[in-house]
């Protein structure tokens, strides 16, 4: 017998050992997340990912699929919930998506716009986050981070560096650099870190790509989040792709 | 929550010619952009006007809002009579739309938030690179005076609706537009809905 669990209504197979959230990625099936990652083990932080299974609150990255589950996704309760969640995000940063380069590319605005968020609603905290431009290849714009570890993730499983971390706690958790001085360029990060492409927001840029594809035109512009299928849990960048395919031919 | 009362064609005359919705629209601490983007409805501007005629606007001139069916609110809050003008809004507008990213979330202007007042107009008008000898902070009491932080509207008064984008395209600020006098509750897809 095929394992299966249903996803609104929908049946979806998995093996056993797979989450929730793999299961309906590999059918190609979108449950909004952002800390979550192929290639990463489960974070279970921005709880976007949230589905009710069998009528309880559950992330879908941490909670292991089982034959006749039955989940609910895309409900206008689940999405009023992720709704919120995100508005909290967008006041405790400072997210101007004009003037930011990941705009079109980014994970956290593609996701409110999958949910109708018009407005951040609550009060804005405008927090005074400095950028760390010290490294030649890299800009770090902290006014951005959602604290997803991600990049904490990468640099320490792949890259093996370590290079970032999560300090402080509650509202004052911040992401700080591993480094005597604090800086990017003392630390041994390259652009070609598997830490410097994983960001899903405007943190972690690559200088020098700037507006290589124009706003308009970008990954998000073109497709809906909910639309990329099994790749909606990659990390966008059109322009770094745009910079590839010109030095290739 | 749908308005409505915006097309209310409950009483005799007004199912024969439907009354003309008024709007007011102003820019508060925006750059005129969505008033501009606006305009690039193009000639469904003429349609519309079938439906509304203007109070205060950029468009008209008129230098206070009366009672209004629909307000538009570009640009945040910046200084002491953008809070004055959007509470004369508010108090007259049955509807009132934040349109525009500054509107939504203060914006560009709302960059130097986390910097202290007093060291913005030193460095601009005292310390900063190629001012005139002997300049000084304008001080002037016909100058309104400038908040320490600039304010999404929302923090300031009730907004009913929000249209973000830097600006709306003029297809986004048709489409909701129609979709409310239409008496529906907005509502933008994919492609009309942007923050950048
Ligand atoms: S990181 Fe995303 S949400 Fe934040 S300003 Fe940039 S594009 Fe907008
Ligand atoms: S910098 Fe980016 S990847 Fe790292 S924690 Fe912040 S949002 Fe996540
Ligand atoms: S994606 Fe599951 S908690 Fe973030």
């Amino acid at each position: 017998m095929n394992d299966s669990f249903l996803l609104d209504g929908e049946d979806i197979p998995f093996t056993p050992g797979q989450t929730v959230m793999q299961a309906a990625a590999a059918a190609g099936k979108y449950i909004p997340h952002l800390c979550w990652h192929p290639d990463f083990a489960a974070h279970g932080s921005c709880k976007l990912c949230t589905v009710k299974i069998g009528g309880r609150f559950a992330t879908s990255c941490t909670v292991r699929a089982a034959a006749g589950q039955e989940v609910e996704n895309r409900t206008d309760e689940l999405d009023a919930k992720r709704r919120t969640l995100l508005q909290l995000l967008f006041v405790e940063g400072n997210h101007f998506c004009p003037s930011c380069e990941k705009s079109g590319d980014c994970a956290l605005q593609a996701t409110a716009y999958e949910m109708g968020m018009l407005t951040p609603h609550f009060d804005h905290f405008y927090p005074d986050r400095p950028v760390d431009a010290s490294h030649p290849d890299v800009l770090l714009e902290f006014n951005r981070c959602i604290l997803c570890e991600l990049c904490v993730r990468a640099s320490r499983e792949v890259d093996g560096k370590n290079v970032f971390a999560l300090a402080g706690r509650g509202t004052r958790s911040h992401l700080v650099v591993n480094s005597d001085s604090g800086r990017l360029a003392d630390t041994d990060f390259t652009a070609s870190d598997r830490a410097a492409a994983v960001c899903p927001v405007g943190v972690i840029l690559k200088k020098r790509l700037g507006f290589t594809v124009p706003i308009g035109a970008r990954t998000y512009d073109l497709n809906p989040i909910s639309a990329m299928g099994a790749n909606a849990g990659q990390q966008a960048d059109s322009r770094a792709n745009a910079a590839h395919e010109k030095e290739v031919g | 929550m749908a308005h409505e009362y915006l097309n209310d064609t409950t009483s005799p005359s007004a199912a024969a010619t439907p009354r003309k919705l008024k709007v007011a629209t102003v820019s508060l601490a925006g750059c005129f952009g969505c008033h501009m983007s606006f305009l690039d409805i193009d000639e469904r501007l003429l349609p519309l006007l079938e439906l509304v005629e203007f109070d205060r606007s950029p468009l008209t001139d008129i230098k206070h809002c009366g009672p209004c069916d629909i307000g538009l609110i570009e640009g945040g809050v910046c200084n002491a009579e953008n809070v004055h003008v959007l509470r004369e809004f508010r108090a007259n507008c049955k509807v009132l739309i934040a349109l525009g990213a500054c509107a939504v979330n203060g914006g560009l202007p709302a960059q130097r938030n986390h910097l202290a007042l007093a060291d913005i107009l030193q460095m601009v008008y005292r310390t900063g690179h190629g001012l005139a000898e002997g300049s000084s902070i304008p001080d002037d009491p016909e100058l309104p005076l400038p908040l320490n932080q600039v304010h999404p509207v929302h923090e300031v008064v009730k907004i009913d609706y929000f249209l973000p984008g830097c600006p709306p395209s003029g297809d986004a600020i048709w489409a909701f537009l129609t979709q409310l006098i239409e008496g529906k509750a907005p509502s933008l897809g994919h492609g009309l809905l942007h923050y950048d």
